[in-house]
């Protein structure tokens, strides 16, 4: 039974094909390692990309944020151009030629004017890029705390474990919005402050306790046992093996954080709790404190701000369920 | 002639996936006479648990039959409609799975998951009666009838795997189907069991399909028994039949690849290449990558599948004769 | 002459506590190994079998220090010298690491669904800080031609799910072999595989065993491969080896009750073979705090008053090299 007649290529058929050459072996080898792992990662990329993109939920989502971020990208572009920086400052500008304020949305004013003569337009298209660093911000701290403190906690156990889980209780039990009026009492709470508070919150609150779930699956993959037999100490296990397991994870919670800073932004707005200059929490904190809240004939005052905070919060809760899909394969209509 | 209780002729089974149509069923006829036991052989992919749920139509969503026929005492299942179909599933046709600790809901007792098939499929009975009735099957299987009231967790792998058994004549089928019944028992519990289910099948006069990647389990339970390899029956007859003289080549590679505690210690054979992919099946012979008597026209023609003399059936051009 | 063996282990025991109670008080142990003594010449294949339970798993842990042990020794002679495993730390056991590598048992498991078929073989020699990123490609393509996936390159920056189960398990063993180990705990790798891919696997790891001069523990709970792989066989039942010696002599001439129970039930492939029921009652019990008299007690056909009063038999020589524990063979 020796004689081959076809020895069967297996495995190797249709995929990847054209990525890596069949030439000799020294040939191939002299591709530089570094660039093979950017083509794959590349491939990845574009294979997720194309997840995602078969998701109407995530591309509306996505279809809102790029709006929003043409906004952001647009005003300096306007006030460079178009429009009078005395007249259409968000913050200083004034509109002497109108009577009185705030004056309905007209032909110079699209959104009208807020009672203090300034073009609401402008402010909402400002404000459209400190949301967006706010969230970004807040983000970026809260991954990257909880997926170091989730890998940390599920890897070692212990006490290490108990200590931040009590303090993940401790920060979920207690209602954010009274730490960070507490905190803008203390001292001047700007956004980028605001956005570290938040951060760390959601760092080590519940995020972390979800991170640590996941992490503690990972641990216990023989993979994990594998690499301790070749020698990985602890950091390269959690460094190299579990927290490149959690970063979709991660990355999915990020969503959810950004809808979160961004709407506890504009709940401590509307308290004038904030040491910023502009923002759309700021705009109806505005409105309100000119008594202008309940004014439905000035729609212009509020509506503007408030559905553009509920759309980019919706927004990115929206390319997080997207993403949810693509992590959690079960979730899949397929 | 024993009439037969099951006969599948030239079932056809595709699953439809992201990346194309799989073939995992192809032509398969066979058919299983009343009281006997058949195996079906075959390594993973092969087909044989698709053969099994094909024939219960217990397909997922994106699994079709694309021909053939499956008669169940004259009755083509294939063409039957649902509502007709659930009264054949369990009362005519049961299933013993593969890892029966999942057939066991946790959160109930095994005796109430049972009293619960027999009050869907043979309403009417009073709750004494059936749990008169569970007893006796805890009874047949070898469990004391008093673990009926207790819950999956206190038993163990092998208590488990009976009390699907039980489950599964509890509404005395023509036909059980076993699917890989003892593969993660230890072997000791698998032996008892094994000569169990071969004694009750014996006495109660039952038909059984077993199904196996396993040909000693195989050759020691059924009659009869069938090879599968990538979706398409390549060998059918007796069991002593077909250990004695097999006759397509990737019968005869499967034997001398299986590792024996018994006999001399021979050299094992390799079969060179892997299973195909079901995506892209080659043509004509599946096996003809990975035979070493391949030709021409095993890559251009299916191989009929034809008796080779008293019911030995094989699909190939070159048919060993020799052992 | 006898040469010291190339792994030894005496007396050695792993216990997990069992907690209960509202207040976590341990008071009862799974004895998972229970004083378990064999040794390796340095070359031959060791198997190890046995049911559910036996401790074989827990065994092959302790040797590649997965886990450590509640009591007991084992030893290596590692660098010309004889060395203590049981307790290295730190350096030391990093050091070890190069000399014991494992094999494990599910292919789909046991590699890391993010990493590269590169990065998987290269692990041990980059935690080990062997070699730079070429030289390493080099190895790893060396490994993955010896190991029968040829041409290397079209496996190198693969992932797992693009490999089928043996293809998976080669890389396993190429990932085993990089580090040129003497020494290799195999936890049944073949178990999780398609019977024509099984042959495959065994015969590439004999192939290799004896071109690299590697010394295998090769654990499962399937006798038939265990003929296979070993040229002496140890049969272990809850924690404790009850019988060890050649593997043809032992399939041939059981001496302990429990061998012959377990040699009676694996069925075989020929249906003309009647085969005897295995002589043995009851069902494998948890090691729990064994009673100390013969674990085999409450089963074995043969048992009488000596088994129940006194401990666990010794592991006694019962003549040329066949050493079985029980006291009525």
């Amino acid at each position: 039974m020796a004689d081959l007649r076809k020895p069967a290529l297996s495995g190797a058929g249709a995929s990847g094909e054209g990525d890596v050459a069949l030439a000799s072996p020294r040939r191939v080898l002299e591709v530089p390692v570094w660039r093979v792992r950017l083509r794959l990662l590349w491939r990845s990329i574009k294979v997720n990309v194309g997840l995602f993109a078969e998701n109407p939920i995530g591309l509306v989502g996505l279809a809102i944020i790029v709006l929003f971020a043409l906004m952001a990208l647009a005003h300096p572009i306007l006030m460079a151009t178009v429009w009078d920086r005395n007249v259409y400052d968000p913050v200083v500008g004034i509109d002497v030629t109108l009577a009185e304020f705030p004056s309905p949305p007209t032909a110079a004013h699209l959104l009208g004017t807020d009672p203090l003569g300034r073009d609401i337009l402008s402010q909402l298209m400002w404000s459209a890029r400190s949301e967006f660093i706010l969230g970004i911000v807040a983000a970026l701290v809260t991954v990257v705390i909880a997926t170091v403190v989730g890998a940390m906690s599920a890897f070692y156990g212990g006490v290490i474990d108990t200590l931040f889980m009590r303090l993940a209780d401790i920060i979920i039990m207690t209602p954010y919005v009274t730490i960070l009026i507490v905190m803008s009492a203390l001292f001047d709470v700007g956004l980028f402050e605001l956005a570290i508070i938040i951060g760390i919150l959601a760092g080590f609150g519940a995020t972390t306790v979800i991170i640590k779930s996941q992490a503690l699956t990972v641990k216990v993959r023989t993979y994990i046992e594998a690499a301790r037999v070749a020698g990985g100490s602890n950091f390269h296990l959690i460094f190299k093996h579990i927290i490149p397991n959690l970063l979709p994870l991660s990355f999915l919670y990020m969503m959810f954080t950004v809808t979160s800073a961004i709407f506890s932004e504009a709940v401590l707005s509307y308290f004038g709790l904030l040491s910023i200059r502009m923002s759309w929490g700021l705009m109806i904190h505005t409105t309100e404190y000119s008594g202008y809240l309940l004014d439905i004939a000035k729609w212009w005052l509020i509506f503007p701000a408030s559905l553009s905070i509920t759309a980019l919060c919706a927004a990115f809760y929206l390319v997080g369920r997207a993403l949810d899909e693509i992590v959690n394969p079960r979730l899949r209509k397929r | 002639m024993a009439e037969n209780v099951l006969r599948v002729e030239d079932l056809t089974m595709h699953y439809t996936t992201r990346a194309g149509e799989v073939s995992a069923v192809d032509n398969v006829t066979f058919s299983l006479a009343k009281g006997e036991a058949m195996g079906l052989v075959g390594e993973s992919g092969c087909g044989k648990t698709s053969v099994a749920t094909t024939v219960l139509r217990l397909l997922p969503d994106n699994g079709k039959i694309l021909g053939g026929h499956i008669y169940l005492d004259g009755t083509d299942l294939v063409a039957l409609p649902e509502p007709e179909m659930r009264k054949v599933r369990w009362r005519r046709i049961s299933m013993v799975f593969q890892a029966a600790m999942n057939s066991l809901n946790p959160v109930y007792r095994v005796g109430d998951q049972i009293i619960e098939a027999l009050e869907t499929h043979l309403p009417g009975l009073s709750i004494a009666e059936n749990r008169a009735r569970v007893e006796e099957l805890f009874k047949l299987v070898g469990l004391d009838p008093k673990l009926m009231d207790q819950y999956p967790h206190e038993y163990s792998g092998g208590m488990r795997q009976r009390a699907v058994i039980a489950m599964a004549l509890s509404c005395n089928p023509d036909l059980i189907i076993a699917d890989e019944p003892t593969t993660a028992l230890d072997v000791i519990v698998q032996d008892n069991l094994l000569r169990e289910m071969t004694e009750l099948q014996k006495r109660l006069g039952m038909s059984m399909l077993y199904i196996s990647h396993d040909i000693a389990v195989i050759a020691e339970v059924s009659d009869r028994m069938g090879v599968m390899y990538a979706g398409r029956l390549a060998e059918l007859a007796t069991t002593v039949e077909i250990f004695k003289t097999p006759i397509h080549p990737y019968t005869i590679g499967l034997m001398s690849a299986f590792p024996s505690i018994v006999g001399a210690k021979r050299e094992l054979a390799t079969l060179p290449g892997e299973p195909p992919d079901l995506l892209r099946p080659p043509s004509g012979c599946r096996f003809h990558p990975r035979c070493p008597f391949g030709t021409e026209i095993c890559t251009q023609q299916v191989p009929e599948f034809n008796d080779h003399g008293s019911g030995h059936f094989a699909a190939c051009w070159h048919p060993q004769r020799s052992a | 002459m006898p040469a010291e063996p190339l792994v030894s282990v005496q007396g050695l025991q792993k216990l997990y506590p069992l907690t209960a109670g509202l207040f976590k008080t341990t008071r009862s142990f799974i004895h998972a190994v229970d004083g378990v003594n064999f040794s390796i010449p340095a070359g031959e294949s060791l198997g190890l079998v046995g049911e559910s339970g036996s401790g074989k798993t827990t065994t092959g842990k302790l040797l590649v220090r997965l886990t450590d042990p509640t009591t007991g020794h084992m030893y290596m002679a590692l660098n010309g010298g004889k060395v203590d495993i049981s307790t290295l730390r730190g350096k030391e056991l990093k050091v070890f690491r190069r000399h014991v590598q494992m094999i494990f048992q599910d292919p789909y498991e046991s590699l890391n669904p993010r990493r590269t078929i590169f990065d998987t073989i290269a692990e041990p020699l980059e935690v080990q800080g062997i070699g730079d990123v070429v030289e390493r490609e080099h190895r790893v393509a060396e490994l993955l031609s010896m190991v029968g996936l040829a041409p290397p390159e079209t496996f190198l920056f693969r992932f797992p799910h693009e490999l089928s189960g043996g293809q998976r398990q080669r890389v396993a063993i190429a990932r085993a072999l990089i580090v040129e180990p003497t020494f290799v705990v195999a936890d049944e790798p073949t178990s999780m595989l398609d019977v024509s891919i099984r042959t495959g696997i065994m015969n590439l790891m004999q192939e290799l065993a004896a071109r690299l001069g590697v010394t295998y523990l090769y654990i499962t709970h399937d006798l038939a491969v265990a003929r296979y792989m070993s040229n002496r066989l140890s049969v272990m039942y809850l924690g404790k080896i009850v019988e060890m010696g050649d593997t043809e002599e032992l399939l041939r001439n059981p001496l302990h009750p429990y061998t012959k129970a377990l040699l009676s039930a694996v069925p075989v492939p020929d249906p003309t073979l009647p085969r005897t029921e295995p002589d043995i009652k009851g069902s494998i019990a948890k090691p729990i705090d064994p009673i100390p008299r013969c674990r085999f007690f409450d089963r074995c056909p043969i048992a009488q008053k000596v088994c129940e009063n006194s401990d666990h038999p010794p592991l006694v020589d019962k003549g040329a090299g066949h050493l079985a524990a029980c006291y009525l063979v």
